[in-house]
């Protein structure tokens, strides 16, 4: 498996081979730099680290500095690790080319935060039934959530309000729709979590 | 959004297409695929709107098949749009004339442009 790192675009329709129309997520996806190798003997796991997007200099702390000229890469954002990742070397750059169309690939981001929800938007329960015939201010309730004398309490994981999105999210096997290396842009089939402009972390499935 | 616009360029919309709006009388020519057979097959109609943008734009058209009003909403540059022809410039004062779904024979004609 090997994987890059990227920001949302945008989406837009295209057409497939067929002719129909296709939704589509744009990503920028890289060019990102293998700034970490981790290893089991010195980290106590294998790992390789990822940094995408330019920092300034000037807002990075001196300990990020000496991490990233280890690497001979400027000071980058974001850092992501992957667990499982084809071989690399410290200091490679790795752009959109490792992407090809057609294959399948995981993209995680963090969903858009909703703020404290209710049940109804939050879990999709419908409500109490009716507006009218002597009900009062019970329209978007839970109901009941822990009955009478048995079993008396609230058990785990009871589906509640609070708090919805803001959460990190993997969208599985999205299709790879389109590919432009040069503009390191990749094109995936459906949606993906996240706002505009946020970063995401495209997993390849295979090899 | 320049990197959208640079994925859309891939959207082939130099095709030739005539200018149409709401309340035009227009034949789309859509290709059909049955099997591996290809065919044309023309659909004439008014066009009740024109929808969205750039690569994403589409319209409608609303005519009556049998006694029943038909509406097909066609992507504006599918690749299955052969050929649109405008036959008729109407004179409608709206972009957008659904109000025409709500009338019926005589009434539901469109004053044609003479230019």
């Amino acid at each position: 498996m090997s994987g890059i790192i990227g920001k949302k675009v945008g989406m837009t329709s295209l057409y497939n081979d067929a002719g129909k129309i296709v939704p589509c997520t744009v990503i920028q996806a890289g060019p990102c730099v293998v700034t970490q190798i981790k290893t089991k003997e010195s980290d106590g796991y294998e790992a390789v680290q990822l940094g995408y997007d330019e920092k300034k200099p000037k807002r990075t702390s001196k300990a990020m500095k000496g991490h990233f000229d280890k690497a001979s890469s400027t000071p980058k954002k974001k850092l992501v690790e992957f667990r499982i990742f084809h071989e690399v070397k410290v200091g490679q750059t790795i752009d959109a080319g490792v992407f090809a169309e057609g294959e399948w690939v995981n993209v995680i981001g963090t969903s858009k935060g909703r703020g404290f929800q209710g049940v109804v938007r939050r879990h999709g329960f419908s409500g109490v039934g009716d507006a009218t015939h002597g009900q009062h201010n019970r329209l978007r309730a839970p109901g009941s959530v822990g009955a009478s004398s048995y079993p008396s309490r609230v058990f785990k994981g009871m589906r509640m309000a609070g708090q919805m999105g803001g959460k990190r999210i993997k969208a599985l096997n999205l299709m790879v729709f389109k590919v432009y290396p040069e503009q390191n842009i990749i094109v995936v089939k459906g949606s993906v979590p996240g706002a505009k402009g946020s970063y995401l972390t495209i997993e390849k499935l295979w090899n | 959004m320049d990197l959208i616009n640079f994925v859309e360029q891939a959207v082939n919309t130099a095709k030739e297409m005539p200018l149409f709006k709401s309340g035009d009388t227009i034949t789309v020519h859509y290709k059909i695929i049955e099997g591996n057979k290809e065919r044309i097959q023309q659909y004439q109609g008014v066009v009740l709107q024109r929808s969205g943008s750039g690569v994403k734009e589409t319209f409608t058209v609303r005519k009556i098949s049998n006694g029943v009003g038909v509406e097909r909403i066609f992507p504006l540059y599918s690749p299955f749009v052969e050929k649109i022809e405008v036959n008729k410039r109407g004179v409608v004062r709206r972009a957008r004339i659904f109000y025409l779904r709500g009338l019926k024979g005589k009434k539901a004609r469109i004053k044609e442009k003479i230019y």
